[in-house]
């Protein structure tokens, strides 16, 4: 499985990063030189605590600045966050045990740091990378000969018997076909596809078309197995999934890591080949909706409306 | 209906749960005549096989009449009214290893196949009422069980055997046959069992069958070996006999030709300090089974015999005796028995009175009594040896 990252450059004309930049400089230069007088006008006092908690966050503030500014990445924009997030602390320890001298002040910057927070956050999630490209590939032996293999596969609109995401594939024209999918917390995504490569006991190979909710592409290559074992699957699927590393890390929290569904996916292609069908348990009675296949079900009977989903 | 159901480490109970219904297009429904609890149900019963979830109904070896066939099945193959005996291992009949008659490694009914893959390395077949490692099926210790892929796996008994006759067909009956079959005895041979259990004194039977000249019995239960001394075997009490020099001197110094490990993971060995290695590390969990048979079985084996292994082991052991394994010139050979490649032939025996599995039934109750015969087999009370539970 490889992961490539797309290029960050664009970043460097944003005009809220750059904004963004340029605050953190603003704020950092007095809070470096004249640690003292920052800490008073925030209504906190010049403790010698005050001062060099001010001065350390002088130092954070430059550095993002730099960041920001020179080598611009979302990273930079998640580490203001957290900045943000160490500084509201600090206020509000400061709010608590306050003497009273300059609470008005305090509170403003509260107040402040709680709409820089805001804007922090905005501008992390919306300039993360939406989406990452990804490449995976699975591989298995089928006890059947390459060109069954093949024709079993190449009915598209059969994948989604087996393939657990897919809600629908419609054949559309003689290399074109929409394709209906989930895709975590709920959401259903859609594309065209076309065929571009059709070698029929050897190769199937497509592409979504412009437009595409997700950019994929894939292939399938049918390579007989030696010592008459059938049929090696081999297949390559490329895709941008949505939500950067975060959508990633989040469908994996919900048991849907890709790679272990692609193979769960020709397992249960493979099933359909040499069976007939996909085999149900009690403790996985949705067949290929047993996605991340735990938690799992007690292995007792379904009640009839546990029965009425599984069979859905 | 009623089953039998696990609610925790070393709880189960009889609970009221739905009808099973067919999910797959070859699926049969059956009402269950006669079901058994298995030494293997200890590992499931104590939490050493992990994945179990509260409310899994339990039990592998189970009987009955076919009561409704899935349309997939068709009407040659299986009818309603059938009497059947299901092999505990489901198996698809079409795969690799299906092919190859290793069904217990069927590649396609293990819907976990990919946690399987993650303990094992590559997946096993689906197993009823065994963990959700093995697929998470419903167990038989109920009034109906679903059989998956019926048509592949039900064996129809069409004479007018006996369910205690047949029952054990399922699985310790082939499980102990195997164990011998495994060993590919010669005429002349002495043959070791560690384990005086039920399927440790089926593979003594078999092993008898099969051409064994001797057959010794190691167990510590004087109840067990006085069961395999009826039989004509020669007993070892490992409780206070030195297994080893006591099968050298059975055996003219030169060990056994062919030993078979039917204890597994939960071995037992009186005071031993390795004993206390193995229980220490298993309950910390660093270590999962206690090798004690299978190491002794190793060391006591002649120089190029073979050592089968029955009992089941469930993940990684230390101090497995390489150095012996390889230098005296061992065959290790093992695996959940594939029952479909026995059952038939295994009938033919019983048939014809070669082989009396009733033999070893000391125990008959109402399924709503498993918990009692839990309780029985597990703690050895009351010289239990096999429960047959009636629903
Ligand atoms: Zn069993
Ligand atoms: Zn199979």
């Amino acid at each position: 499985m490889k992961t490539a990252t797309r290029s960050t450059s664009h970043l460097r004309q944003d005009p809220l990063v750059r904004g963004l930049g340029w605050a953190s400089a603003l704020l950092g230069v007095p809070q470096v030189l004249a640690p003292a007088g920052f800490a008073r006008a925030l209504g906190v006092g010049d403790a010698f605590r005050h001062r060099s908690a001010t001065t350390a966050v002088g130092v954070r503030e430059l550095a993002a600045a730099t960041g920001l500014l020179a080598r611009p990445h979302p990273a930079w924009l998640w580490g203001r966050v957290g900045g943000d997030l160490m500084d509201l602390t600090m206020l509000t320890r400061a709010l608590k045990n306050h003497n009273g001298r300059g609470l008005g002040r305090t509170a403003a910057a509260t107040a402040a740091v709680t709409a820089i927070t805001a804007t922090d956050v905005y501008a992390a999630v919306t300039r993360t990378r939406r989406s990452t490209p990804m490449e995976l590939t699975a591989t298995a032996t089928v006890a059947q000969p390459p060109d069954d293999v093949y024709a079993l596969w190449s009915d598209l609109q059969r994948l989604p018997d087996f393939m657990a995401h897919l809600d629908e594939v419609r054949v559309t024209g003689p290399r074109t076909s929409h394709w209906r999918a989930s895709a975590p917390f709920g959401k259903t995504v859609e594309w065209d596809a076309e065929t571009t490569q059709d070698i029929p006991g050897r190769l199937i190979a497509w592409q979504s078309v412009d437009g595409a909710d997700i950019d994929n592409a894939g292939e399938v290559r049918f390579v007989h197995a030696p010592g008459n074992r059938g049929t090696e699957i081999r297949v390559t699927l490329r895709y941008d999934l949505p939500g950067g590393a975060l959508g990633k890390a989040a469908a994996r929290y919900f048991g849907e890591e890709p790679h272990q569904q692609l193979d769960d996916d020709l397992r249960r292609f493979k099933q359909i080949a040499e069976t007939g069908e996909v085999v149900r348990s009690e403790g996985a009675p949705g067949g290929k909706r047993a996605r991340g296949e735990f938690p799992q079900h007690p292995a007792r009977p379904l009640t009839e409306d546990e029965l009425k989903e599984a069979l859905a | 209906m009623k089953a039998n159901c696990w609610t925790g480490r070393n709880s189960v109970e009889v609970q009221d749960v739905p009808d099973p219904s067919i999910l797959n297009n070859r699926d049969a429904i059956v009402k269950i005549t006669s079901t058994a609890i298995c030494g293997s149900d200890l590992h499931l019963l104590d939490g050493y096989v992990p994945t179990m979830e509260k409310g899994d109904i339990m039990g592998h070896e189970f009987m009955g009449e076919v009561v409704e066939v899935g349309p997939g099945i068709s009407d040659g193959k299986l009818r309603v009214g059938d009497r059947v005996v299901v092999p505990f291992p489901i198996a698809c009949g079409a795969c690799a290893s299906c092919r190859a008659e290793l069904y217990s490694c069927c590649e396609n009914t293990n819907p976990n196949a990919g946690i399987s893959e993650k303990f094992f390395g590559h997946p096993t077949a689906g197993i009823y009422g065994y963990s959700h490692l093995t697929g998470g099926f419903a167990g038989g210790q109920a009034e109906y069980a679903r059989v998956v892929l019926a048509d592949a796996n039900a064996l129809k008994i069409e004479s007018d055997l006996t369910d205690e006759q047949v029952l054990f067909l399922s699985d310790i009956l082939p499980t102990g046959y195997m164990g011998a079959d495994m060993c590919d005895i010669q005429e002349g041979d002495v043959v070791a069992v560690w384990g005086a259990g039920p399927v440790g004194q089926f593979a003594m039977d078999s092993a008898r069958v099969l051409g064994a000249e001797k057959v010794i019995a190691i167990d510590k239960e004087p109840y067990r070996l006085d069961m395999a001394a009826a039989q004509g075997y020669t007993t070892i009490n490992f409780e206070d006999t030195d297994v080893r020099s006591a099968l050298l001197e059975l055996t003219g110094g030169r060990g056994p030709d062919k030993c078979i490990d039917a204890v597994g993971m939960e071995a037992t060995h009186g005071a031993s300090h390795v004993h206390l290695y193995d229980r220490a590390k298993q309950a910390v969990r660093s270590e999962t089974d206690r090798p004690h048979a299978l190491r002794q079985a190793i060391l006591s084996c002649r120089s190029g015999g073979v050592v089968s292994v029955i009992g089941v082991y469930g993940g990684v052991i230390d101090k497995f005796p390489a150095g012996a394994w390889m230098n005296r010139s061992l065959t290790l050979r093992t695996g959940q028995c594939h029952v479909h490649k026995y059952m038939k032939p295994l009938l033919g025996l019983i048939e014809r009175g070669k082989l009396d599995p009733t033999r070893i039934i000391t125990h008959r109750l109402p399924l709503t009594e498993a918990p009692t015969g839990y309780d029985l087999f597990k703690n050895k009370k009351d010289h239990c040896e096999k429960v047959v539970l009636k629903p």
